[in-house]
């Protein structure tokens, strides 16, 4: 509208005569943004703002991305703040740029974390890893990577196959890309509460051959239900079958099951398959760096002789998002997964917290028991990591957030670390309540 | 003796940062005592910082391009995205604008960047979606100089609606900045032929070693009016060359066009990074709004400028005295880290090869690479490349 008005009013560009809106200080006075709508609140912004705005003395928030201690603060690993410390007063470090592809260090101990050692993509030289901005950055770069996978001229554009549900974030970082055919495939049965890996099955069935299929390799976010190896096995054989491609996210290794090989199982066995994939590993959780923002891209080609290829196409795409990533963060991992003693030391810090997310859904699913609530809770124990899917519905969910102050993700889900010992009960009353009201 | 005058990968120095008389990169004294202070603070939150960035860093990087007491911000039309550098806040404007300006997702708007400019400027808009990015008439190789003339032709028959990117000051790679009054046409014809304005702003303080100098020509546009973007980038300023500490500054129209973008463009970073790094932001936001340590930085920025002003200045007189043909004074009109010598490809080669002396083959050098050891070999090796090739 504006700029047809815009056209109206302007005599021919190439003289100096002015147009009619024009001052003869400043210049038109209408913007050139007018047309710019402002965009939907982002859900999770919109329930926070909404839990923010709760007056509620025992209003709580269960749908936060962060791990949070007892105290409900963001949990602060002892060795992280140490090794900052140690890091900030060593005088041999420059204040250089980094390549663009990252800290060599941390990109290499990255990898081998992900693979394991003795790795045989490793030994064969055809992997790498790229150190990007948290974990977005890493799925972003793979997507801006996978458009031109497979053919050089043709950007690709889809389709990439998420889970139902997944992390809301994952369709617009595709399509950020410029890859818009995005779909689902069936993930979470809410009726049985768990995975139901047939149905996941026959979707991918139905995908056509080079579709990317992004994975979840543990603590799936949002429902904590995970694959099983049996599960895995299927899929992996589907996969290499119909030639889709995997792209594995890898959110909190260590922070699942306490166990670091474990956590990573997927991704080394895809890769021992002999499959070409990309995987998004993050270290926000597992070390508490979320003001860090490391992430690295883990790159597993088919052939060595493809290495140099990619990774400089890898280099041309970085350097037109954010040309090179920032440190500090990235030093810390590489500090810790270098050093035998500091790994051993992470690894029992993590495992605090691992524990402790564990006795948290025991403790909810006892509660829930003894206060008599109907159905099965043993999935909330068999979940694993971070997230939790509850398996309420909707309306429940509603009822929780306006009825009881306690907030949960529109699905279900929600983070067992926002749950502590001062919370505990009322929230296991107000599930409780949520299933037996009439409403 | 070797001599490194340009930016090489790989090398323990990478030289398109700022080096000492001893050839080495600097820790600013003053970022020094800020990190140790944020290191020590266990008040500290750890959590993500939210989309857009740190708050205080937000608005006090803003108030450092646009100056205190600019009415834009009294206004309360100045927003800010904090960004991965210097690039992420050139990327995420050039996506914003790929959407929303001149029709929405116009790919086909020209954007427009100096002749010669950064080689990333290009890769960036492009990768955005820009289909159409041309160069506009900067460098005379001639004169040495501005090419006024060229530039505002550029800008009279470019089409409407054109994105221009403008280098704050330090032309990157030139050194050659155009003065007020040559600042002043270009912002006429642009006001005029309502061309959108994005500031490239890398240098600010650096340049002159003055912070308000540095940042004359963004304010002049600012009070002509302009509705513009300008991209920060506290990595030379502030040697946080590996904290990645950026600032999208917006001047929009309104508080409510402000807020209208401000949330696309948080869309718009929610899919590129979602959360960005906060230390070497929290670094420059206690910097800027505290004082004591301001003060502090603003002396090591003029510590900066002033050296490099002096190899400049050193480096013409010891080519007059030794009689070199030609003119030198472009080596100190120009500003900034950066001088477009003059040589030719031929005597660059001659320079490398002969001589051991590494600049670019358009003849740029980064002067930061002189030192007073140096320089006497420097302005030798390119007095006998003068003399020797033609």
């Amino acid at each position: 509208m504006c700029r047809i008005w815009f056209r109206m009013s302007q005599p021919s560009d190439s003289t100096g005569a002015k147009g009619g809106e024009q001052s003869a200080e400043g210049g038109s006075h209408v913007s050139v943004f007018l047309n710019t709508h402002t965009a939907a609140l982002n859900p999770e912004t919109k329930l926070f703002s909404a839990f923010t705005a709760d007056t509620h003395t025992s209003k709580v928030y269960l749908a936060g991305r962060e791990c949070l201690n007892e105290e409900g603060q963001t949990f602060v690993l002892p060795l992280v703040g140490k090794l900052k410390k140690q890091i900030s007063a060593d005088p041999t470090l420059c204040p250089e740029y980094p390549s663009s592809l990252g800290l060599a260090e941390f990109t290499k101990r990255a990898t081998e974390f992900a693979l394991g050692k003795n790795s045989l993509a490793l030994m064969e030289n055809r992997v790498f890893g790229i150190q990007t901005i948290g974990c977005t950055g890493a799925v972003r770069l793979g997507a801006e990577l996978l458009k031109h996978w497979y053919n050089t001229r043709a950007a690709w554009c889809g389709p990439v196959y998420l889970s139902s549900p997944c992390d809301d974030s994952l369709a617009s970082i595709f399509e950020a890309a410029g890859i818009q055919d995005i779909h689902y495939y069936f993930y979470w049965d809410a009726k049985q509460r768990d995975v139901c890996v047939e149905k996941l099955l026959a979707d991918l069935e139905q995908a056509p051959e080079q579709s990317v299929v992004v994975l979840s390799a543990s603590a799936h976010c949002p429902t904590g239900a995970d694959l099983s190896e049996q599960h895995w096995a299927l899929i992996i054989q589907l996969m290499m079958r119909r030639r889709l491609f995997p792209f594995i996210l890898l959110p909190v290794q260590g922070l699942c099951c306490g166990d670091l090989q474990r956590d990573a199982w997927p991704v080394q066995h895809c890769a021992s398959q002999g499959m070409e994939l990309l995987c998004a590993q993050s270290f926000s959780h597992c070390f508490g760096l979320y003001g860090d923002g490391v992430g690295n891209l883990l790159c597993v080609l088919k052939q060595s002789s493809l290495l140099s290829a990619v990774q400089s196409q890898a280099d041309r795409l970085v350097r037109a998002l954010w040309a090179r990533p920032s440190v500090g963060g990235a030093r810390v991992v590489a500090t810790v997964l270098s050093n035998p003693a500091y790994l051993t030391k992470w690894q029992e810090e993590v495992k605090h917290i691992v524990e402790r997310c564990m006795l948290i859904r025991e403790r909810l699913r006892e509660r829930l028991r003894l206060l008599g609530s109907p159905g099965c809770w043993d999935h909330l124990i068999k979940q694993r990591g971070l997230y939790c899917c509850t398996g309420l519905n909707g309306q429940q969910v509603e009822f929780l957030s306006k009825r009881r102050h306690v907030y949960l993700l529109p699905n279900g889900c929600l983070n067992v670390s926002a749950i502590n010992s001062s919370n505990l009960d009322y929230i296991a009353e107000s599930i409780h309540l949520a299933l037996t009201s009439a409403l | 003796m070797t001599a490194w005058l340009k930016q090489t990968e790989g090398k323990s120095a990478s030289l398109s940062s700022y080096m000492t008389d001893e050839g080495r990169p600097w820790v600013l004294p003053v970022v020094k005592k800020v990190e140790k202070l944020i290191v020590h603070d266990d008040r500290l939150n750890h959590e993500y910082l939210p989309i857009l960035g740190l708050p205080e860093f937000r608005s006090s990087a803003s108030k450092i391009a646009l100056g205190d007491d600019s009415p834009a911000i009294k206004e309360e039309r100045v927003g800010a995205v904090q960004c991965l550098g210097g690039t992420g806040a050139l990327k995420i404007g050039a996506e914003f604008l790929r959407r929303f300006y001149n029709g929405n997702n116009n790919t086909k708007t020209p954007v427009y960047v100096s002749a010669p400019t950064w080689e990333n400027h290009n890769a960036v808009f492009a990768n955005a979606g820009f289909e159409d990015v041309r160069p506009y008439k900067y460098w005379d190789a001639e004169k040495r100089g501005l090419d006024l003339n060229g530039f505002l032709g550029d800008l009279e028959s470019c089409p409407a609606h054109s994105i221009f990117v403008l280098h704050a000051c330090a032309h990157n790679p030139t050194g050659t900045d155009p003065t007020q009054e040559q600042w002043k046409k270009i912002a006429e014809v642009m006001m005029r032929r309502k061309l959108f304005v994005f500031f490239d702003s890398a240098y600010q303080g650096f340049a002159s070693g003055s912070l308000e100098k540095d940042a004359w020509a963004v304010r002049y546009f600012v009070s002509m009016g302009f509705e513009m973007f300008c991209a920060q980038s506290f990595s030379k300023n502030f040697g946080l060359y590996n904290e990645r500490v950026g600032n999208l500054t917006i001047v929009a129209r309104d508080g409510d066009n402000l807020k209208r973008i401000l949330s696309q463009m948080e869309k718009i970073v929610r899919t590129t990074w979602s959360n960005p790094p906060s230390q070497g932001a929290r670094v420059v936001a206690i910097t800027l709004n505290t004082p004591e340590l301001f003060s502090e930085w603003k002396d090591n920025v003029k510590t900066m400028a002033d050296r490099v002003l002096l190899m400049r200045a050193q480096l013409k007189a010891k080519l007059q005295a030794l009689g070199t043909p030609g003119t030198w004074d472009h080596i100190t009109q120009q500003i900034g880290m950066f001088s477009f010598t003059g040589l030719n490809s031929q005597q660059v080669e001659y320079m490398v090869k002969e001589k051991h002396i590494y600049l670019m083959a358009s003849g740029r050098i980064n002067m930061c690479g002189l030192t007073t050891k140096n320089i006497d070999y420097v302005a030798e090796s390119i007095h006998e490349a003068v003399t020797k090739v033609q």
